[in-house]
């Protein structure tokens, strides 16, 4: 496999007026060709922060503190702003949350196709612009796509604008594509729809995709390979089996916990992780998942673990350390069995 | 589009209705008349004179005869002014207030709209905090305490500009200074307050998303939805300015509709208070609807029907 695009070590703070704001405090992972990378995590995990950080569209408080980004030789940290000008939209596109709000309402949604290829494409002449739209409309599904052209984004439903959002985004046939919790906003049946509509076309695009959710749900259904992040590190990286076959953090397990399945007991309430992500102005000096979590010891407030790794699976929790307990431990043994797993 | 032209027409004559209706009850209700005694004229006399106006008339007569003047165009004759009408009076005024008006709509579009930009764009820095001062001093200051520095400063002491008239583009300066004054720093700052609001909205995030420079983000997709609160606004503020400033006209001594709306306010000159009044309140209520009329042509999320 082709690594397309390589994150070491990032940090990013935001410079506030109450102090920094250790948003990212040195995350690694690597996405190679045609892959999908789920990176999951919680409201201030940091994984919006991250994906933001490769395209460099955050706010002007923002600091890269270290870390490389590198995609296609050049390390995207260094880019002048003209540079990722020309990667925005063209190599690297973006997919954002909320439909509703992501598209200019003043501008008829063909025309705001339109201008994503005309930037990086300045000789396409109109009508072969407009052709290209209509082709990408057909593609992402939109009834009638001849008419909804001229239609501006509050005549569309909010499914119907993130298929817009989508069709933008794959106009210039990027390789990488960044979607930051797309389906979030919709129902769960266009949701479901959404989620295939972008698994074909990035089987027929052969674009890697970077898919920030918070639903591990939605990551087993779409996901080749996951990233769970906690308190603006990456607690645990694997293939998207064996995170839900050998968990090796305890966020992994709270989260598998918390999904609502169709056959658990309906008497069962809805599990959920006490506690709340820690505060990143003052981020803990241990593990940030230390003070949420019902294994912790003295050790894990104190000292940040060091990653394990097991093939491609990695996890940092001093649960997994060989001198950890065997009792109350319920990571106990499961180093040894992924490890297994990965021969 | 027409049907909703025609529908607001009819909600103007309605409105203008009520309009005439209560500024003719609460100019009646003051105490005093255009003829109140006050130099010993012989009582026979003021009662000739109310008698020829037709004062002496129960209200509701009086109400209902001006009312049919109005229909046929005619204001009425003024009560002070011996041998002229109120029709004399705002053909006279209005196109002076409306060439100073106009001046003066100019200079501030001209003025607020880069300058609120300006002070978006460099957000927090000191030219942002220059202006923004500058637009506070403007919007609490009344417009006579600036006309007065500006005669002082640039007339009296400097002897550059003169202090009355509208003879020479010099004399503009002044008045459309201070009548633009105002204008100029409530729309810079909301033009400011607008485009930072619509700079950190998601389609803005969408565009820059784009690799669209920062410039083509600016002028494509963030100015065009800033403009929108600005337009609002805009109707009024250009009504109120080509009607002109009572208060500016009457320190520049430049004889517009302000001019003759404050003296026959204090002369009680029945005729004139209202016929300025009609004019202004029908002016403004078609600056409006042309506000509303342009308001759907640049935003399509409104109908025309709603």
């Amino acid at each position: 496999m082709e690594e397309i695009l390589k994150v070491e070590g990032l940090k990013t703070s935001f410079m506030t007026s109450s102090g920094e704001v250790q948003a990212v405090r040195g995350v690694s992972f690597t996405v190679e060709k045609g892959e999908i990378l789920g990176i999951v995590g919680e409201s201030g995990s940091g994984k919006s922060v991250t994906s933001m950080t490769i395209l460099r569209l955050l706010a002007d408080t923002a600091r890269i503190k270290a870390g490389s980004i590198q995609f296609e030789g050049r390390d995207l940290t260094k880019c002048s702003e003209k540079e990722m000008r020309a990667i925005r939209g063209q190599k690297i596109a973006m997919i954002f949350q909320d439909p509703m709000s992501s598209l200019n309402p003043l501008i008829p949604v063909g025309k705001q196709v339109e201008e994503m290829m005309k930037t990086h494409h300045p000789e396409l002449k109109p009508d072969e612009l407009k052709k290209r739209t209509l082709d990408l409309f057909e593609q992402v599904r939109i009834p009638e796509p001849e008419k909804r052209l001229k239609s501006y984004p509050h005549e569309f439903s909010g499914g119907m604008r993130q298929r817009v959002m989508i069709a933008m985004a794959l106009a210039n046939h990027p390789d990488l594509l960044i979607a930051d919790e797309p389906t979030t906003a919709l129902d769960v049946t266009i949701q479901d729809q959404i989620l295939k509509q972008l698994r074909t076309l990035q089987k027929q695009y052969d674009t890697s995709i970077i898919f920030i959710t918070h639903d591990l749900g939605v990551v087993a259904e779409l996901c080749d390979r996951v990233v769970v992040m906690y308190g603006g590190l990456v607690m645990e990286e694997a293939d998207i089996d064996e995170i839900f076959e050998h968990p090796l953090h305890p966020y992994t397990l709270g989260l598998l916990a918390s999904i609502p399945g169709i056959n658990k007991d309906k008497a069962e309430r809805l599990q959920s992780i006490p506690g709340s992500p820690p505060d990143m102005t003052n981020p803990p000096k241990g593990c940030p998942f230390a003070p949420r979590c019902p294994y912790a010891r003295n050790i894990c407030a104190a000292e940040c673990p060091p990653y394990v790794q097991a093939g491609g699976h990695r996890a940092m929790c001093w649960l997994l350390q060989p001198d950890a307990p065997a009792e109350g431990n319920p990571l106990y043994g499961k180093l040894a069995a992924a490890e297994k797993e990965a021969e | 589009m027409v049907k909703f032209i025609l529908k607001r027409l009819g909600m103007m004559l309605i409105a203008m209705f009520m309009i005439i209706l209560f500024t003719f009850i609460i100019m009646h209700a003051v105490p005093g008349g255009p003829f109140t005694n006050t130099k010993g004229v012989p009582e026979e006399v003021i009662a000739a004179m109310e008698e020829k106006f037709g004062l002496d008339q129960p209200y509701y007569v009086q109400f209902f005869s001006y009312l049919k003047g109005i229909l046929h165009g005619d204001f009425g004759p003024s009560y002070k002014y011996t041998g002229q009408t109120v029709n004399e009076f705002i053909s006279s005024g209005a196109p002076v207030s409306a060439r100073l008006g106009g001046v003066t709509v100019i200079f501030v579009l001209i003025a607020a709209i880069p300058m609120g930009i300006w002070a978006a764009l460099k957000n927090g820095k000191w030219q942002d905090m220059l202006l923004m001062a500058l637009a506070t001093i403007g919007v609490t200051i009344p417009s006579f305490v600036i006309a007065s520095l500006l005669i002082y400063a640039f007339s009296y002491k400097l002897n550059w500009l003169p202090t009355y008239g509208l003879d020479s583009w010099q004399s503009y300066i002044l008045p459309v200074v201070a009548l633009g004054g105002y204008s100029i720093s409530y729309l810079a700052r909301l033009m400011r307050s607008s485009l930072l609001e619509v700079m950190g909205q998601d389609y803005i995030r969408t565009a820059r998303a784009k690799g669209l420079t920062e410039f083509a983000v600016v002028t494509r997709h963030a100015l065009r939805n800033a403009l929108i609160p600005v337009i609002t606004v805009l109707g009024p503020t250009i009504a109120g300015l080509l009607t002109g400033s009572f208060v500016v006209e009457k320190i520049f001594a430049i004889p517009g509709l302000g001019y003759y709306f404050v003296n026959s306010v204090s002369q009680r000159d029945y005729t004139t208070i209202m016929g300025v009044t009609i004019f202004y309140a029908a002016f403004l209520m078609a600056m409006v609807l042309l506000v509303d009329v342009f308001y759907c042509m640049i935003d399509p999320r409104i109908k025309f029907e709603s």
